[in-house]
C-alpha cells in the first residue's frame, strides 16, 4: 500500500493538465475523464514497476489518448488491447510529447477546462462543484460532504451541471487576447468562489470546509503557474494566501467566529503570509492594480500588524477608496466604515454608512458593524435592533453566535451594577 | 569539502500536502539533518518559497525583468547568493549590480524559511 502511496500526489497533480489536454482531444468531458481514469490505473500498474515517468501529464495524456484509440479500433475490429509489457515501451514516445508539450501548450487547455466551469448559466454552487470533481478530482462523497449535501444529492447537481456545459458551445481553438483575458477573469472569480465557500462556511461547520480553502489555494497557484506575469492572478493568490492564514486563529473551540482584532495573531499562519506578501510586491511592480490586488493589499496590511493596534487604519482607508473607485459597491463603502470609524470615530463611521441602508437591507453584515458603530456611541437601544436584525439574516450559527455575544454585551452594560 | 545539495520535487504535489503531511517529511528529514548540525557540519538549510513567488533577471545589454522561474535547460546552476533586502526591488537591483556585463540569469526566490546550521532562525 505505501509503496504506491507516492502516485496518488502526482496523478493529482497532473490531471488538470492531463485532463485538460484529453478534452481537447476528444472534445467530451465525459470521455476526457474516463480516458484519464483508464490512464490512472495503468499508471498503478506500470509505475510501480518502472518507475515515475519524467512528465506524469504527458505520459497520462498518451497513455489516455491511446486507450480511447484502442477502445474505438477494438469496438470496429475487435482486437485486443494491448497489454502493459507494451506500455512499458513507452519512454521514448514519452520524451518527445513532453517536448512538445511545454508549459504554454498545457496553459489554453487548463485553462478552457477551467473555463467551462465557469459557464455563466451555471450557478454557483454548480460552479464550484464541477470544478471541484472535474478539474481538482475530488470524490462526489468528499464535495457532496463539503457542502453537506447527500452524495446522490451532490452526484445529480453535477451530472445536470455537465451536460449542461455539455450542450454549450466551448470553441477549441486556441483563445485569442482578449478571448483569454475574458477566460481569466471568469476562472479568477470562480477559484475565489470556491475560497469563499470554504471561508464562509454558509451553514457548515468549518473543519469539514478547510478542504475548500486548500483547493482554491492549490487551483489558483496553478493558474499563476501558468499565467506568471498576470499582476491580477498574483493578486488573487496573494488574497486566498492571506485570508487563509488565519484559519486558525478564526473560531474559537466551540465554532463561534473571533474578530480580526481579537484573534490570536501567533496562531496565523506565517508561512503563508509571507508567500501572500511577496506576491503582493511582486504584482505591484506592474503598476496595473486591480480589485484582487488591492483585496490582497488590504489582507496584507492586517497580517503585517503584529497587535491590532497596530494596524495601518489610514493606508486601509486609502485601499478601500481606491477600490471604491474601481469597483464601486455599497458593502466596499460598508468595509471603508470601519476604517474610517478607527480614523475618525464611530460619528463619521455611521454617517458614511447611513445612506446604504437601503442598498443593504438584507446584508447582515451591515447590521452587525452599525449595531457596533451605535454601541460605541452608547445608543444602546438602537444597537439592540440593529443586532437583532443582524442575527435574523445570519447565514451560519457562527456568525449568530457572534453577534449575540455583542448583544450580551450590551444587556449586561444596561443592567445596574 | 562544501556539498550544496538541491533538491527538486513535484511543486504541485509538495506545496498542497497538509501541513501534518509536510511536518512529517521535515521531523524524518531531520532525523539526519539535526545530528549534522550538532557536529557543526550543516552550514545551512534553505527553504524556498513556490516558483509562483519567483521573478528572472535576464541580463545582457538590456537586462529583462520577468515573472516566474527560470525555464530554460541550456544553463545550468551554477551558484546561490543568499541576501536580505529590504524588497524585491532592491533584490532585482543587487542582481543587476553583481550581474553587470555578464550574460548571467539570476532567479530571485523569496525564502521561506533560513535556518544557518540548520537551527530555526
Amino acid at each position: 500500500m505505501s509503496e504506491i502511496a507516492w502516485i496518488d500526489p502526482l496523478l493529482r497533480s497532473a490531471r488538470p493538465q492531463a485532463i485538460g489536454a484529453l478534452l481537447r482531444y476528444f472534445r467530451d468531458l465525459d470521455q476526457a475523464e474516463e480516458a484519464f481514469q483508464e490512464a490512472c490505473l495503468r499508471a498503478l500498474r506500470n509505475w510501480p514497476v518502472n518507475g515515475p515517468p519524467r512528465d506524469p501529464a504527458a505520459w497520462l495524456i498518451l497513455v489516455g489518448r491511446n486507450v480511447a484509440l484502442d477502445d474505438v479500433r477494438r469496438r470496429s475490429r475487435s482486437e485486443p488491447l494491448p497489454d502493459d509489457a507494451e506500455l512499458s515501451d513507452l519512454g521514448d514516445a514519452e520524451a518527445d510529447i513532453a517536448e512538445r508539450l511545454d508549459n504554454s501548450h498545457y496553459r489554453d487547455d487548463v485553462l478552457r477546462l477551467l473555463f467551462i466551469c465557469c459557464h455563466p448559466d451555471l450557478p454557483a454552487v454548480q460552479q464550484i462543484a464541477l470544478a471541484l470533481r472535474v478539474v481538482s478530482g475530488l470524490s462526489v462523497k468528499e464535495i457532496a460532504r463539503a457542502f453537506l449535501v447527500s452524495e446522490a444529492a451532490m452526484e445529480q447537481r453535477i451530472t445536470r451541471a455537465k451536460s449542461r456545459v455539455a450542450c454549450a458551445e466551448i470553441p477549441f481553438e486556441a483563445p485569442g487576447a482578449v478571448e483569454r483575458a475574458e477566460r481569466l477573469a471568469a476562472v479568477a472569480a470562480m477559484i475565489y468562489l470556491v475560497f469563499n465557500e470554504g471561508y464562509s462556511a454558509s451553514g457548515g461547520t468549518v473543519h469539514v470546509r478547510l478542504p475548500l480553502c486548500e483547493e482554491a489555494i492549490r487551483l489558483s497557484r496553478l493558474l499563476l503557474g501558468l499565467f506568471p506575469s498576470e499582476p491580477e492572478i498574483m493578486g488573487l493568490t496573494a488574497l486566498i494566501l492571506l485570508q487563509h492564514a488565519r484559519a486558525p486563529a478564526r473560531l474559537d473551540a466551540d465554532g463561534a467566529i473571533i474578530l480580526l482584532e481579537d484573534q490570536d495573531r501567533d496562531r496565523w499562519n506565517r508561512d503563508m503570509i509571507a508567500e501572500g506578501l511577496a506576491l503582493i510586491e511582486k504584482a505591484l511592480r506592474h503598476r496595473r492594480p486591480g480589485p484582487y490586488q488591492i483585496q490582497a493589499a488590504l489582507a496584507g496590511v492586517h497580517a503585517q500588524a503584529a497587535r491590532p493596534e497596530d494596524t495601518d487604519w489610514s493606508e486601509i482607508d486609502q485601499l478601500y477608496a481606491s477600490l471604491e473607485r474601481l469597483q464601486p459597491s455599497p458593502v466596499v463603502t460598508l468595509n471603508r466604515a470601519v476604517a474610517v470609524s478607527k480614523l475618525h470615530g464611530p460619528q463619521a463611521a455611521l454617517a458614511m454608512i447611513e445612506p446604504l441602508a437601503e442598498p443593504l437591507g438584507g446584508y447582515f453584515h451591515f447590521f452587525g458593524v452599525k449595531g457596533g458603530l451605535l454601541m460605541q456611541l452608547g445608543r444602546a437601544e438602537e444597537a439592540r435592533l440593529a443586532f437583532d436584525q443582524a442575527i435574523a439574516l445570519a447565514h451560519t450559527p457562527a456568525e449568530a453566535a457572534h453577534i449575540r455575544l455583542h448583544l450580551d454585551r450590551l444587556i449586561k452594560e444596561s443592567q445596574p451594577a | 569539502m562544501l556539498y550544496a545539495l538541491l533538491c527538486y520535487h513535484d511543486e504541485a504535489a509538495v506545496t498542497s500536502r497538509p501541513k501534518e503531511e509536510d511536518d512529517a517529511v521535515i521531523a524524518k528529514r531531520r532525523k539526519v539533518t539535526d545530528p549534522l548540525a550538532a557536529s557543526g557540519k550543516l552550514a545551512a538549510v534553505i527553504r524556498l518559497m513556490p516558483t509562483t513567488a519567483a521573478t528572472t533577471v535576464r541580463m545582457g545589454r538590456d537586462p529583462v525583468v520577468l515573472d516566474g522561474p527560470f525555464a530554460e535547460t541550456k544553463e545550468a546552476l551554477l551558484g546561490v547568493y543568499v541576501v536580505d533586502c529590504p524588497s524585491l526591488e532592491h533584490a532585482i537591483e543587487l542582481a543587476r549590480q553583481i550581474g553587470r556585463e555578464e550574460k548571467v540569469v539570476f532567479e530571485i526566490r523569496p525564502v521561506r524559511r533560513f535556518e544557518p546550521q540548520g537551527k530555526t532562525a
